[in-house]
Order: structure tokens, then sequence, then C-alpha cells
């Protein structure tokens, strides 16, 4: 008889209890990319995570680390609160397009603009998943929602926010990257991103932002595998991915 | 120490500072910037951080990110940016966090004036955001007194594990008084903060957090609040009696800086022969209704005289404690006019005339 090895596993920086997110969703998948790069990176027992208001709202059930639950938009303010009474921990905040785009775009904006020395992990599904559905400002034109049943209309709505371009035109140094976690190839490049993420912060160098892309099934109201065709065509068109911005010096 | 004349803004930002809250953010808002000029100077002296925020939304939940660190943390601020705190303050209540706030209240409603005013009673004490909760909050009507409860906020918000408001005016913090601070401030030794987020290291992760799912969880948190309000009506129910006796005739209630102008017509009237009484909540969140009671029942009292500059918010306080076992009257000047001595004065006579005088007991 063979040994058996183990070869895929919980990793160290999740909790073992089974998540609430709805079939085909990506947070899981994120969640664990975070995880296993807080535990790669000696970084788990240092750190504190900021949860959002929104589907990833219990997200301090899932992490293996400290937390702190935040107002609806606000957790830029909380980790730059927590981050500058304690530069010598690790902070993230984890939010979603409707926290991190729309109510808390001010505290987004000026934490990157102060540099802040903390990490963020922006999930854009481009809806508000957990009140059932709503437009959001990522929310693409056209696109159909429970508050834009006919489409996304731009001409009363604006056009989609590209978050990470917007915060890469701040000339304070950070790094920004856009990637996506609906097909094998791309959750490697997301966990690399993530990876050099908190590695700036490690290294104490700036302020980090990784936008993922992101499904929603449930409320884009379509299969997990049609979901994630729909993100290739459609949300990866409007929402390029790459490296926004990096701090000069580093590779 | 020696006693150093000191504007009231700076001196409530160096008496923080003496009770170890080395953490600071604010917004700038008249008539309280002086705090943030004062302190953006004084905190490198401490190594403690500073830090200009983009709204005093985002302040307030800074304080919250802070706080859960252990560390003390403060902001001062004034009414239209207080209201902006809400939100955190709600937050910080329901995860059980302290921290300090500084209220130099203004005019209002809406963008109101810049000028002495006690409009925000109610917001300050009968809980402010949404939810059920309620913060603990002192009023000083004098710099030396403000230099105290701010130190003594400190203590207590860490005490109770809540947030703690001192609530003053454009002339609590405007005006120059002489003020002594100790020479180290002594307090009672609190426990360890096990509660804080230090990392997960050898622990089980620690979550700071208001949100229940689980109505019987909820309920539950809202017991633990109701728990300790009612220890605080127990242990910090703060107040002062000013020249109080058999021979009043009328008894004032008056907080801050409208008590202090009462004190000055008090002592008008007593170089005439007419005595009058003065009941000052400190602790006006929680608030001393069976202290008042007290006082308000003794035979000598004929009535009560509540005065505030606002249109009548802690009044509503001291109906609860007379509940209609003396006639009450109000006065109240808003929108930044400060009553003068002379006005309170001319209410108090007002009073006087329209009650007939006590008849002399009859011997027996």
């Amino acid at each position: 008889m063979q040994d058996i090895n183990t070869t895929f596993a919980r990793p160290e920086g999740l909790t073992d209890v089974v998540t609430h997110y709805c079939p085909g969703c990506t947070h899981g998948v994120i969640h664990r990319l975070v995880a296993e790069v807080l535990v790669e990176l000696g970084l788990r027992e240092r750190t504190v995570g900021v949860a959002p208001v929104g589907c990833s709202v219990l997200a301090y059930n899932y992490f293996n680390t400290d937390f702190l639950e935040s107002p609806h938009g606000r957790a830029p303010a909380l980790a730059t609160g927590f981050k500058r009474l304690r530069p010598d921990m690790i902070v993230f905040t984890y939010q979603g397009d409707g926290d991190l785009a729309s109510i808390g775009m001010a505290e987004i904006v000026h934490a990157a603009n102060r540099g802040e020395k903390f990490t963020t992990i922006f999930v854009n599904n481009a809806i508000y998943g957990m009140t059932g559905g709503q437009m959001a400002p990522t929310t693409l034109p056209g696109q159909v929602t429970a508050t834009c049943p006919f489409g996304r209309d731009t001409a009363l709505t604006g056009m989609p926010i590209r978050m990470v371009e917007l915060l890469s035109s701040l000339a304070t140094p950070a790094y920004l990257e856009r990637v996506a976690v609906h097909s094998p190839a791309h959750i490697v490049r997301a966990k690399k991103a993530i990876k050099t993420a908190f590695t700036c912060q490690k290294e104490e160098r700036c302020f980090s932002l990784i936008e993922v892309l992101s499904t929603c099934p449930t409320n884009w109201g379509i299969t997990p595998g049609e979901a994630t065709q729909w993100l290739d065509a459609n949300l990866k068109a409007f929402f390029p991915l790459g490296v926004y911005k990096r701090p000069e010096g580093m590779q | 120490m020696a006693k150093i004349l000191m504007k009231g803004n700076e001196a409530i930002a160096e008496a923080a500072l003496r009770a170890g809250a080395t953490n600071y953010f604010c917004y700038p808002i008249t008539p309280q910037t002086e705090v943030a000029e004062y302190l953006a100077k004084r905190m490198p002296d401490y190594g403690g951080v500073f830090l200009q925020a983009e709204s005093e939304v985002a302040v307030g939940n800074m304080l919250f990110g802070a706080a859960s660190t252990g560390k003390r943390v403060f902001t001062s601020s004034s009414s239209p940016g207080i209201s902006l705190m809400q939100e955190a303050l709600s937050y910080m209540a329901g995860a059980h966090l302290p921290c300090v706030i500084i209220n130099i209240m203004r005019g209002g409603p809406g963008l109101g004036g810049i000028l002495p005013a006690q409009s925000d009673y109610f917001q300050a004490t009968k809980g402010g955001g949404h939810g059920d909760y309620r913060i603990l909050v002192l009023a000083p009507s004098n710099l030396q007194e403000a230099v105290d409860l701010t130190m003594l906020a400190f203590h207590l918000a860490d005490k109770y594990r809540n947030p703690a408001m001192i609530i003053g005016d454009g002339m609590i913090g405007q005006m120059m008084e002489p003020v002594e601070f100790p020479e180290k401030y002594v307090e009672e030794e609190l426990p360890v903060k096990t509660w804080a987020a230090t990392g997960a290291s050898g622990r089980k992760p620690l979550i700071i957090k208001s949100l229940f799912l689980d109505p019987n969880a909820l309920e539950h948190n809202n017991i633990l609040l109701k728990e300790k309000y009612d220890q605080m009506a127990k242990e910090e129910v703060r107040f002062e009696l000013y020249k109080t006796g058999p021979k009043n005739r009328i008894l004032l209630v008056s907080y801050g800086t409208m008590a202090r102008i009462c004190q000055t017509a008090i002592d008008a009237l007593e170089a005439e022969g007419i005595s009058v009484g003065l009941f000052r909540p400190i602790s006006v969140y929680p608030f001393p209704h069976s202290q008042l009671r007290e006082e308000i029942s003794r035979p000598n009292v004929e009535s009560v005289l509540t005065i505030e500059m606002s249109m009548g918010q802690m009044l509503e306080d001291v109906e609860r404690a007379v509940a209609e076992r003396k006639p009450l009257a109000f006065f109240g000047r808003t929108g930044g006019i400060v009553p003068s001595p002379e006005e309170v004065i001319e209410q108090i006579r007002k009073l006087l005339d329209a009650q007939p005088a006590p008849r002399k007991a009859k011997k027996a």
C-alpha cells in the first residue's frame, strides 16, 4: 500500500468553516489566495483584516486572523487608524465594488493618496450582491440589474468607474494591479499579484490595491459556467487586466 | 505644577496628551480647530499619531480602527462634524470600543453659526447615531474643569469600553484661563485590554464587530450595553450644588458655560438678600436624575428654573427628575447668543414676582 500524501488542504490562513457564498461565486477563491499568501509570507499571526459591508461582510469568520468589521465603505479609514498606530502589523481591507467604488470612494482615494501602507483586495463583480443585485458604479453599460431593469443607461448614470485607472492617476507611489479569477491561469496570476501587494506592505513600501474581477451568477441571473464566460467576454473587456502602477525600484 | 494661562482648546489638547492619548485624528471646523493646531505641533514630542483626515466621516472611522489597537485615541470637532461621526460612534458603541470625542458645540440646525450654543444636548446624551446605545457625556463649565474632565473621560472610556464625550462650546474653547495640570495623571488601575486586536499569534482570531445576525446574539449585546449604562448611572453621576440651602425659593438647573453665568447672577442676587441655588449636572449622561429630584423636593424650593443655550433640551431630563413635583420654568437663548447675568436675574425676578412670598410658618 502506498503512502497517502496530502496534496491539497485548507490553508492555515482560513478557519474550518463552510462559507455562505453562492455556488459559482469567486469570493471563496479570493479568500483562499489571500490566506495562502499571508501564510507563505509568514504574516498571518500579525495580520488584521478589515471586512466590508456586502457579500463578504462575514469574511471575519473565514480568515484565521484578527478582524475588524467596518461600516459600509469605511474600511480604508479603519485600516488607516489601525496601521498608523501599529505599523508593525499587516493590515488589509477586503471590499466589494459597491463598498469601495460608491459609498467608500472618498476613503479609498484619500487612503491611497496618503500612501497608507496597507493592502486592499477589491472584488469587482459589477453588481451589489448582498442586497440582491442592484446597479453598482462598476455595472457595465446596458447591463440589467434590479435597479436598472432596462439595462444601465449611461446617459443617466454615467459610465462604469475604473478604480485602478483612477487611483493610478494619483502622484503618490502605490502598487495597483487588476486581475481575474475565472480560470486556473488567471487564478495563478491573481495570487502573484496578491503576493506582490502584501510584499509591498511587508517591505513598508507603499499602498497596494489588487482589483479582482469576480463572478456573481446569482445576481447576473446565469449559471456559474456562463458567468465565467460573461466575465471573460464583457467584464474583462471593459476592465483590462494588468499592472497599472508599481513603486520605483520594485521588480 | 504652577498655573499657566491657556486657551480652552489648547488646554483640552494638553490634558488629552497628559492622559496618555497620543493618537489624534481630526478635520478642521470652527470653533475648535486650535485643538488640531496645538497637537500638530506637540504630538511629535510624544511620538504619537497626528492625522488630518479627508472628512469627519473618515475621522470617526479612523478612531474605530485606531481604538481597536487598545491605545487611547481621540478627536475633537464641532456640531456639524460630530453629526458626521455618528456612524462610527454607533459602531464603536456596538463593538465596545473606547474613544474620546471633544465636541465644542455651535448653534444649529444645519450649518447654523459658530458662536457658543448648547444645541446638541439631545444628540450627545440620547445616543446620537442609529441603534440602542448611549455615550458617556461630561460638561465642563470652566477651563480647569475642562482639563480635569478631559483626563477623566479617557479613564471612563476605557473603564466602560465605550465612547465618552466632552461637550463644551465656543466660550470654553476660545476663552483663556489659568489652568493647572497634575505632575502625573494618576488613575485607578484598569484591566489589561485583552479585547484589542494584536494578531492571532498563539490564540484564536479576535473579531471586533457590531454585526449580530442572530437576533438572540444581538439582543444579548444590547443587554450587555444596558448593563454598562446602569453601572454608569450608579458610579459616574457627577454634579455640583452652588449656594443651595434652606433659604432658596428658586433652584436653577444649568450646565456648562450657562451654569457659570447663572453663578454670577446668583452672587448678585445674594448681595440683595435673595437666595437662589444652582444644581449643575457635570455628567449629562448619566444624568443626575435622583440627585436633582432630592434637591427640588426640599420644602423651601417653590419652583425650578432651567436655563440653557438652546430651546430646551436638558429641560426634558429636568422634567423627568421633577416629575410635576414643583412648577417648572425655562429660559433659553440660542443661535450663539449667550445670556448675560442680568438676563438671568430678570428671569428669576419674574418668577419671584409671579409666586407669592411664602408665609412664615406659625409657631406651634
